[in-house]
């Protein structure tokens, strides 16, 4: 089982990282909607002041201002919380950064149901079913404080616009320091009967449901699937083969996102059936973070009597 | 400048007026009040004000090229005559425009010599050229950025962030230029929503603002010359007379999106020999 007590801040990686790729390349900017203290994007302004901008509460004016940067030359990383990097600032986001294939990385930190206490209106649900319909964009959706470390890397040296999602919550270290993102996916265990594609913040919970459903004798491969655009569709189809079910686990709704994204391949390649659990069409709600994961059934133990109750059915 | 240049950038806006004309003629669709209002501006800018380098990426003096964001999207036609004319794209283009797998986007894209940033979804080109003088500023680089916004564009909130921006950080790099026809789609800007009083919003907002004739050439010439050496952000107030040329589109909302038939083309022609 994962090591609950072994997290940290997936925010602070994303801060520490933009250090890094910004001691390395001095064309990266930062800007900020009011929230560098949240995104932890405070950190690049610490170590380099003079290429941070606080562009105010105006999400709008900080996507197209980094468009701006971006078509003289600039790498700007924009931070913002996902909700409104993706929705408040969606139309700056489609027709300033990805008509004209410029070098933004859109960073939505905050995304998910995990958002917690601030409630409905804070929590994106719909961020990546978003981002991910508009031609140009990679979408990534890192799951530890590593995997956001490698992103972050990976988009300031890949040309092109980015979406980032990152969680609100501490998460558990499931990567060591020598990890590196890949855009394929990867296979984090093997096993005979199901497989479970996932990322972000749910794939520590789709971990302990492999080693749970293991303990009742179901076998559960699970894919670490961190860019849900492109998405690597081998790996799907490969591990999908011969399983009596695939799920899609995400924290996000169950609509245009990871599980969208998973059903598309798999209907055009090798029509099977699908579990898609993530927020059920549904606006979310105040709570602690925990509590919601388990309420909107996205923790291991829920994910675990989903899946069994599938399995039940298909018989 | 001189009478001469003056008469001689008079003659240029009346050859782009046609062109405008001829263009969305062909296209069959097209904005030609917008395009109208905004063509003395358009063409004193590229003729005389900016820095440019028509052979663009290929010029060797492509970084020093000031740059020009055209916020007001719909006015394309105005910008591909100009551009024409100036040599950043070929003439015959013009008959390509918003036509399928051609180089004229019915709004402006990066595809497009001369072109900086997209635009068409109104509201964004402030900000963008905000974004292009921050660059500017921290590559140490002197090129002024020009902008060109409509009037009822004014009513897209975001506008207003880039307003609130440009100030604050110091960027006097920029010259924001408001194409006031007082006309919008759906009628008359002060009956839909009204941005007045502008020249004192703009003020209230900490820019240098100059009120000009937006048709009157050395108006226009000295007002952009003067908003290079500010030393804070300056917005020129230019009123201008939507469909500005020909006689039946002038003042005339219905001329906003419309393009002119075969009879409507050769009068307006007429008119702009």
């Amino acid at each position: 089982m994962i090591d609950r007590a072994k997290k940290s801040s997936i925010r602070s990686a994303y801060g520490n990282a933009l250090v890094e790729v910004g001691t390395e390349n001095e064309n990266i900017v930062v800007l900020d909607a009011d929230v560098a203290a949240s995104t932890q994007s405070k950190i690049f302004q610490k170590a380099f002041p003079e290429r941070f901008f606080d562009m105010g509460i105006a999400e709008q004016d900080m996507i197209a201002t980094s468009a701006g940067l971006a078509s003289q030359g600039k790498i700007p990383f924009a931070s913002c919380f996902a909700v409104f990097a993706s929705g408040r600032a969606y139309d700056q986001v489609r027709n300033s950064v990805c008509y004209p294939k410029f070098n933004v990385k859109v960073v939505g930190t905050h995304g998910g149901i995990t958002v917690g206490e601030d409630g409905a209106s804070h929590q994106a649900l719909e961020d990546v079913a978003l981002m991910r319909a508009i031609p140009n964009m990679t979408v990534i959706v890192p799951a530890d404080s590593q995997e956001c470390r490698e992103a972050v890397k990976y988009a300031a040296t890949h040309d092109g616009p980015f979406y980032i999602r990152v969680a609100r919550s501490n998460v558990p270290d499931i990567f060591d320091e020598n990890y590196k993102l890949d855009n394929k996916g990867n296979v984090m265990c093997e096993g005979a009967d199901v497989t479970i594609v996932t990322n972000g913040e749910t794939l520590a919970e789709a971990l302990d449901a492999s080693e749970i459903l293991k303990s009742s004798g179901i076998g559960a491969t699970v894919i670490n699937m961190p860019f849900v655009k492109p998405l690597n569709s081998d790996i799907i189809l490969k591990h999908a083969a011969g399983k009596k079910l695939v799920v899609t686990v995400e924290n996000h709704s169950i609509i245009g996102g990871l599980g969208s994204a998973v059903c598309e391949v798999l209907s055009e390649n090798a029509p099977t059936k699908v579990l898609r659990i993530g927020i059920n069409d549904t606006f979310g709600q105040s709570g602690n973070a925990n509590l919601l994961l388990e309420h909107y059934g996205l923790s291991a133990e829920k994910i675990v009597e989903k899946i069994k109750e599938k399995l039940k059915d298909n018989k | 400048m001189n009478q001469d240049e003056i008469e001689k950038l008079k003659e240029i806006c009346k050859v782009n007026r046609r062109n405008i004309i001829k263009t969305i003629h062909n296209a069959k669709s097209g904005h030609p009040g917008g395009a109208l209002s905004a063509c003395d501006i358009l063409t004193v800018l590229f003729e005389k004000v900016m820095n440019c380098y028509p052979e663009w990426e290929k010029s060797e003096n492509h970084a020093k090229r000031d740059r020009f964001v055209l916020s007001k999207g719909h006015a394309s036609a105005g910008l591909y005559s100009v551009l024409a004319h100036r040599g950043f794209i070929k003439e015959e283009e013009l008959m390509g425009f918003r036509q399928i797998n051609r180089l004229l986007q019915g709004h402006p894209n990066t595809h497009i010599p001369g072109v900086e940033v997209p635009t068409g979804s109104l509201g964004q080109g402030l900000s963008l050229s905000c974004g292009i003088a921050m660059a500017l500023k921290l590559d140490k680089n002197p090129a002024h950025v020009f902008c060109l916004l409509g009037d009822g564009e004014l009513q897209e909130g975001s506008c207003w962030e880039a307003f609130m921006h440009a100030p604050h950080r110091g960027l006097n790099n920029v010259t924001a230029i408001i194409d006031k026809n007082n006309l919008q789609i759906d009628g008359n800007v002060d009956k839909i929503k009204s941005v007045d009083v502008l020249t004192d919003k703009l003020k209230a907002f900490n820019w240098n603002v100059i009120e000009i004739d937006g048709h009157d050439i050395e108006q226009i010439y000295d007002a952009l010359m003067k908003s290079k050496t500010s030393d804070i952000p300056t917005a020129i107030v230019a009123k201008t007379i939507k469909g500005k040329g020909v006689s039946f589109m002038e003042n005339q909302v219905g001329w906003h999106g419309k393009n002119p038939n075969d009879e409507e083309c050769a009068k307006a022609l007429e008119d702009l020999k």
